[in-house]
């Protein structure tokens, strides 16, 4: 049975340090939620409160509705995946596997047929004599997920089991925790500071930053409709152009600073904030000649080539860093190093944004 | 070798190389080869070494089967002879402290490697060790006097009201040998705490935390995932606190009661009063081979093999 998490203005000091500030979400029952942040943003902490290892110093942690103040992570319905996975060297991998159902004093044989169904399940019959040692990256990490869902927990907490990992595989290991947390149904609540990672397995992101959560949305979301520059610059690169802003209509707005006059996108709540304009630069375009509005001239520094696009990094007036994507598209030419170009985007693809949200 | 040549140069190397040597060969192998030798000759007067008389033979060793004794175990009696009842009682009473030191290091170990704040272990190591910087013989004597009968230990039990009597502690309340039991317990308590503490600390954290998260009882935690990684550092602190009791002579000497004698003493009389250097070399080699005996079975029975322990 999987089981929701709500997290009611939950707060965490250590100390006089505010590690999670007024945290508020409800994730739902069987979905797989991220954590994003970088590190120190107090989403480990959020982790250890939610399996019962610190008590918030304020606010309420409720699983599956029951509110789980005072409970020890041994009576909690969650199963914690730790970032070095804390596996037992000393027992073979069918105990690792089974102790959960040691402790809750099930047969010998039950435990042994269970752990060789999990192992089965992760797709790594046969290792059950093995000893830990004996496994890879890989392997150990498939080893600590069956371990975790031996006990059947309502919710799966996962604290970047990937992070140990290659490239390849950790790709890889993505697909594959997905498929087992579609096929069993469990609650996920992952964290990590990887934004790929996070994008590409979670139903809902929640970002993080200094204790606080910036954004809860889709993955789409958080790429495409960033609340803050913090969200935006997380989760993605960006071309960002101060300025003042002027009079809001149909949802768009003009910034003018020392670039010149641009129009974006604003949000009802941003409004009445200082703002600066962000713009991805996948979405921003070069020509050779200044388009009719959101154009600036820039001189390209550096052209590097990265397979599926072509990364072109330039200056405009006042040494601003500007940075676009070419396709490699075999149609589109990229420009040379020192070539002037205009960089263009459309309104409707840039955003007027606050900073982060941090305790005043 | 000549990674320390390069590193040293010859002279010093030589110089390590000779200490080393002269170490093993002339402190230690030689006096026990000494002992080896002279206790398999017979106990003459002067003029009579090396005459028709000084053959070897096992007669010293047979000596410990003399003297038959009535005595009791428990409660169970049985006759004996008197120096191998001595031996197994200090045997059993050894593998007793060895027993008490665990069940007294363990928790406090465990406590130190990872309950302790970081911050205060310099403080608590201290505390440790300050009673230790007293000499052995001191601490014994300072135990004589709290275990005396008009003795602080005494005089506390009255004043909270738990007896009603001075206690005879070194005539013993449950056996002869209660005082020596105690105070080694005390003298040696932290040649059990160190080694667990050692292995205790290396134990990653997250292990003890993921069992308890996965539903683990405390006492389950301990039993499955503390101890077989503290293992080595228990059967270290075990070996040691058992030769260093077994072999002890000034606790026993000094707080144990007339009834109760440990091996040592045994042997000491053989040597000092009796002047036979070669029945107590005897004595000393069937002691020395049966504690190493003793270990080994004991590592056996629990696993633990000689190169656990070297670490």
């Amino acid at each position: 049975m999987s089981a929701g998490i709500d997290l009611e203005n939950v707060c965490c000091d250590f100390g006089t340090f505010r590690a999670v500030d007024n945290a508020n979400v409800s994730i739902k029952p069987g979905e797989f939620f991220s954590f994003l942040g970088p590190s120190g943003c107090g989403k480990t902490t959020i982790l250890r409160m939610v399996s019962g290892f610190i008590e918030p110093t304020a606010g309420a942690i409720k699983i599956g509705g029951k509110d789980v103040k005072g409970t020890r992570p041994n009576q909690r319905p969650t199963a914690l995946i730790f970032q070095n996975l804390a596996l037992f060297p000393l027992m073979p991998i069918w105990e690792n596997i089974s102790f959960g159902l040691e402790v809750r004093g099930v047969d010998k044989a039950t435990r042994r047929k269970k752990a060789e169904d999990l192992l089965k399940l992760v797709d790594l019959p046969g290792a059950a004599d093995k000893m830990v040692s004996q496994l890879s990256g890989g392997q150990k990490q498939r080893v600590a997920i069956a371990r975790a869902l031996a006990v059947e927990p309502s919710v799966m907490l996962l604290d970047e089991p990937l992070s140990a990992l290659d490239l390849k595989l950790r790709q890889h290991m993505r697909a594959e925790l997905r498929a087992i947390q579609k096929r069993t149904g469990v609650t996920f609540i992952y964290i990590t500071h990887d934004q790929g990672e996070a994008l590409a397995m979670s139903d809902r992101v929640g970002v993080m930053s200094q204790g606080r959560i910036q954004q809860i949305a889709a993955p789409r979301d958080i790429y495409d409709n960033p609340v803050n520059g913090f969200v935006a610059s997380f989760v993605g690169e960006n071309n960002i152009f101060e300025g003042d802003v002027g009079p809001v209509a149909d949802g768009m707005a003009s910034l003018t600073g020392p670039h010149g006059a641009f129009r974006a996108r604003i949000t009802p709540e941003a409004q009445g904030k200082a703002l600066k304009l962000y713009v991805r630069p996948e979405h921003t375009r070069l020509s050779k000649t200044a388009a009719p509005e959101n154009s600036v001239e820039m001189e390209v520094t550096e052209v590097a080539f990265e397979g599926a696009f072509i990364s072109v990094h330039g200056l405009a007036a006042g040494g601003k860093r500007l940075q676009a994507e070419v396709k490699n598209d075999g149609v589109t030419q990229a420009p040379g190093v020192g070539e002037k170009v205009f960089a263009t985007f459309d309104a409707a693809r840039a955003l007027l944004l606050p900073d982060a949200n941090v305790r005043g | 070798m000549e990674d320390l040549i390069r590193r040293y140069g010859t002279g010093l190397t030589a110089v390590f190389c000779l200490l080393v040597a002269f170490w093993i060969l002339v402190l230690v192998i030689l006096p026990n080869f000494a002992m080896f030798e002279q206790s398999f000759r017979p106990y003459l007067p002067v003029v009579e070494i090396g005459g028709p008389k000084d053959v070897y033979g096992f007669a010293n060793y047979g000596k410990i089967f003399a003297n038959p004794v009535e005595t009791t175990w428990f409660g169970i009696p049985v006759t004996i002879p008197i120096h191998i009842n001595t031996f197994l009682l200090t045997v059993f009473y050894s593998a007793l402290v060895t027993l008490m030191t665990l069940i007294f290091a363990y928790p406090l170990a465990y406590f130190l490697a990872k309950i302790a704040s970081p911050r205060s272990i310099p403080t608590l190591l201290l505390l440790l060790f300050i009673p230790m910087w007293v000499s052995e013989a001191l601490r014994a004597f300072a135990w004589y006097i709290i275990l005396t009968f008009n003795g602080p230990l005494n005089a506390l039990l009255k004043a909270l009201g738990v007896i009603d009597q001075g206690i005879r502690w070194q005539n013993g309340v449950f056996t002869s040998y209660d005082a020596i039991v105690i105070v080694l317990t005390y003298c040696y308590v932290l040649f059990m705490l160190f080694p667990i503490y050692t292995a205790i600390t290396s134990l990653d954290t997250n292990q003890i935390e993921a069992a308890e998260d996965l539903g683990s009882p405390w006492w389950r935690t301990h039993w499955r995932v503390v101890i077989p990684h503290a293992k080595p550092g228990i059967a270290s602190g075990c070996v040691m606190v058992f030769m260093l009791s077994a072999g002890s002579l000034l606790v026993p000497t000094v707080v144990g009661s007339t009834k109760a004698n440990w091996f040592p003493q045994t042997i000491y009389t053989w040597f000092n009063d009796a002047l036979d250097w070669n029945t107590g070399a005897a004595y000393s080699m069937i002691f020395l081979l049966v504690c190493i005996f003793f270990v080994i079975l004991t590592m056996r029975l629990f696993k633990v093999k000689l190169s656990d322990i070297a670490k």
